[in-house]
């Protein structure tokens, strides 16, 4: 079922420490209770691209939040306050937690909402939206779309503002977890998710892989005609509607 | 990639951009990572920043690597033809003596 009436705005959240910053917030404009989705943006930034993600998944019946972890930097162009961060060293881990642990919280205030909320996140977002349901119970479903550094093969990845390999703590994931990857991604390589695989495997998660050939890293992104791969796309994003309204409502 | 490894390179000069005023910069933040805006899959990207203005302002450009490589052998060149350049005009004025300039008028 599609919702093509949407109301679409830029909303403000409180985050970490009882930051207020900005999100996109979008959803479907009939009546009813909508499951909410955390939508955690990729490294270069809050930009076009996601907010037509958070979009795409509000014409899919879900309240859709995206915060912009990047907001303590600006004001600004998404990308110069994603150089500014990037030059800072990135956003720290505790951060961007107690950011998205604000944004379901917006989420559960919202009288269209259901109550139940799912994250999703983007190449450093997919390693952040791990990282939330591993330090979190505020969400009720995982989709990590080739998260990078979830496995953390280079020690110069590790530091104090990210200083866990996600994997490390994956034990305390409780919700079921969907994953997506591209075979000719760098980060996460094949390799990588085939160890993520296992470790979530032996602990006996609830999770589901899905590894696409002829895809690397950022396939979905429309906006990006080298990454960009339709076919794979298309799939992924019906096997995320389908996840999320399994586990969501 | 998406490491948020940043290799800076500090500077003296100044940058523009278009429609931009010139601005003081005194740092390159340099990194090899997916681009913002340029249609590539990797990218070497340089921020030109002043850190010591604040570091808010910033121009920016996002290579392909063999752009990147190519780059760094232009600025070489243009370096060495620049300093021979300048040796050459360095041991021409001092060629002359005063008398032997002075007997030229």
């Amino acid at each position: 079922m599609s919702y093509p009436g949407l109301v679409a705005e830029t909303v403000k959240f409180k985050g970490h420490n009882g930051d207020e910053g900005e999100a996109y917030y979008a959803r479907p404009s009939g009546a009813g209770k909508f499951p909410g989705v955390v939508l955690i943006h990729h490294m270069p930034g809050w930009d076009e691209w996601i907010t037509e993600a958070v979009r795409k998944l509000a014409h899919h019946g879900f309240a859709t939040i995206s915060p912009h972890l990047y907001f303590r930097e600006g004001p600004g162009s998404p990308d110069d306050v994603g150089a500014r961060v990037r030059a800072a060293g990135g956003v720290a881990d505790d951060q961007v937690v107690g950011d998205a642990k604000g944004a379901a919280a917006y989420l559960r205030g919202r009288p269209e909402a259901n109550g139940k909320v799912g994250i999703i996140g983007f190449c450093s977002g997919g390693r952040h939206a791990f990282l939330c349901c591993c330090r979190s119970g505020n969400f009720d479903a995982l989709v990590d779309c080739w998260g990078g550094n979830v496995i953390v093969d280079d020690p110069k990845a590790l530091n104090a503002k990210r200083p866990i390999a996600p994997v490390d703590l994956a034990d305390k994931i409780q919700v079921p977890i969907l994953g997506l990857f591209g075979n000719d991604d760098e980060n996460p390589n094949a390799d990588q998710v085939n160890r993520l695989e296992a470790v979530l495997k032996k602990l006996g998660k609830n999770y589901t892989f899905h590894r696409y050939d002829g895809a690397g890293h950022a396939f979905f992104n429309a906006a990006r005609a080298s990454a960009y791969r339709a076919e794979q796309a298309a799939d992924g994003w019906a096997k995320t509607f389908a996840f999320f309204h399994k586990h969501l409502g | 990639m998406c490491s948020y490894i940043v290799e800076k390179a500090k500077l003296v000069g100044t940058a523009k951009g278009p429609n931009s005023q010139w601005m003081r910069v005194d740092t390159a933040n340099v990194y090899y990572d997916h681009p913002y805006e340029a249609q590539l899959d990797h990218a070497l990207c340089v921020d030109f920043v002043c850190e010591a203005d604040g570091g808010r302002e910033r121009v920016a450009i996002e290579i392909s690597r063999d752009s990147a490589l190519d780059l760094i052998e232009r600025i070489k060149a243009a370096l060495a033809s620049g300093d021979a350049s300048h040796a050459k005009a360095a041991a021409c004025s001092l060629v002359g003596t005063q008398s032997e300039v002075a007997s030229l008028f």
